[in-house]
């Protein structure tokens, strides 16, 4: 039933999200309608992060607790997140390539983001070459621990280093009023959007464990 | 025992066990010298071309450097089936951790102390500076901190040696863009400041890495 409720706010949020981006805010002057890509990126890139504060959350209380839902959580927070990363990565370079005339540039955002790809896929691939469900659990616990605290120091690696990313502008007021309301608006249902995904994938995970869990008690008899 | 008496007899036995199969060092040094000569292949003879790529040549040899000789920190003692007997040990979780790691840290800054002279020799470069000594100690630190907790989890799984340098290279990765440059500084000759800011977020690295592995390695090997 919430979930239900959920969806159709979500899919409401994403309509009026639409109608923000494409007739509310204007189009940019020197970017054109390639700007509207923006709105898109920034929503990915944030729920990128947010994934990975989640999975850190959520295998910091595994290890301690030992409940298999805590690693129902990080595992979903991951997988959602390796998918927003994905989308983050490949809208990203969209965007690069009218703009800077290239898909991708060595620019330390976009290899931050890239490296932050990899941890994900490492975290999966641990889980997949390890072979009982408790251990697999806790490794990738160790992973996501591991790899999230890695985050601000590759941020800080990319604060020192040159950068050719346009600067955080939506802070220092350098976006026009309209463009900055279609972001929040496009923030907001994509977080909605991301909060229903993770919470049927964590059901989803919770039916798969309490499935193996009587399949294991089948063959005990 | 103290804390440090403990971590050192681990220390000890790794030596030891080194000394009499000389499994690591050696080994390694074999490859390092192995992918100069593969690097001299790839980017050719022209001494321009060669201070321009050294610093970045320089810690991807000493990554996968890194990743060959930690992969054989914990395997022999999976194999031997010693690890079950350090785990029965009366020692904690954690001096096993600070042992391995600083077992693997005497390694690697052997290794490096033969193949940087090695490097100078060969490409014509000032490798042997205080401050590229200094980038070295401290990029190795991160490295071991990291890659004992991997290696320990990696050994573990089924794919073992498969597992360590997927884990490794995206987690040492700031490491790795702190040394470069701040490589790139010292062979061009800056003074120290220049180099500061990397050698801080190095710093900040070796710091956290070295704590944080420290508080979960007893999940790692828990059975």
């Amino acid at each position: 039933m919430k979930s239900k409720i959920l969806l159709w706010v979500s899919l409401l949020l994403m309509v009026f999200n639409f109608y923000m981006i494409f007739i509310y805010a204007p189009i940019e002057r020197e970017m054109g309608i390639v700007q509207k890509i923006f709105y898109l990126m920034v929503p990915a890139g944030w729920l990128a992060l947010l994934s990975f504060v989640i999975v850190l959350i959520g295998s910091i209380l595994y290890l301690v607790k030992r409940e298999s839902r805590w690693d129902a959580l990080a595992f979903s927070a991951a997988e959602t997140g390796i998918v927003f990363t994905t989308m983050t990565l490949i809208v990203g370079s969209t965007w690069a390539r009218p703009v800077w005339g290239v898909w991708w540039v060595w620019e330390p955002r976009l290899t931050a983001t890239l490296v932050l790809w990899l941890i994900y896929l490492a975290y999966f691939l641990v889980r997949s070459f390890t072979a009982e469900e408790s251990r697999a659990a806790r490794f990738s616990a160790i992973v996501g621990i591991v790899g999230a605290i890695d985050v601000p120091i590759v941020i800080l690696a990319i604060v020192v280093w040159r950068t050719q990313h346009p600067p955080a502008l939506i802070f220092q007021g350098g976006l026009a009023p309209e463009m900055l309301q279609a972001l929040m608006v496009s923030i907001a249902a994509f977080t909605v959007l991301y909060v229903l995904i993770l919470i049927q994938r964590v059901s989803l995970k919770n039916d798969a464990t309490e499935i193996a869990r009587l399949k294991g008690l089948l063959r005990e008899d | 025992m103290t804390f440090w008496r403990k971590v050192f007899t681990i220390t000890w036995k790794d030596a030891l066990s080194e000394m009499r199969t000389r499994e690591i060092i050696f080994t390694v040094l074999v490859f390092t010298l192995l992918i100069f000569v593969l690097f001299s292949f790839a980017f050719g003879s022209n001494p321009e071309t060669m201070s321009l790529v050294a610093p970045g040549l320089l810690w991807v040899t000493f990554a996968f450097s890194g990743v060959l000789s930690l992969n054989r920190a914990f395997i022999p003692e999976k194999e031997q089936g010693c690890l079950e007997g350090l785990m029965v040990c009366p020692v904690s979780r954690e001096v096993i951790y600070a042992g391995k790691m600083l077992s693997s840290l005497l390694f690697m800054l052997i290794i490096e102390a033969i193949a940087l002279p090695t490097f100078a020799f060969l490409f014509n470069l000032p490798v042997l500076s205080l401050q590229l000594i200094v980038i070295t100690i401290l990029t190795t630190i991160g490295f071991v901190a990291v890659g004992t907790l991997f290696s320990a989890l990696a050994v573990n799984t089924k794919a073992r040696e498969m597992v360590l340098p997927i884990l490794f290279f995206p987690i040492i990765a700031p490491i790795i863009i702190g040394a470069v440059n701040a490589s790139g500084s010292a062979l061009a000759g800056e003074p120290w400041q220049n180099m500061l800011s990397w050698l801080q977020i190095i710093a900040a690295f070796d710091v956290i890495f070295l704590v944080v592995p420290f508080l979960i390695f007893a999940f790692v090997i828990e059975e």
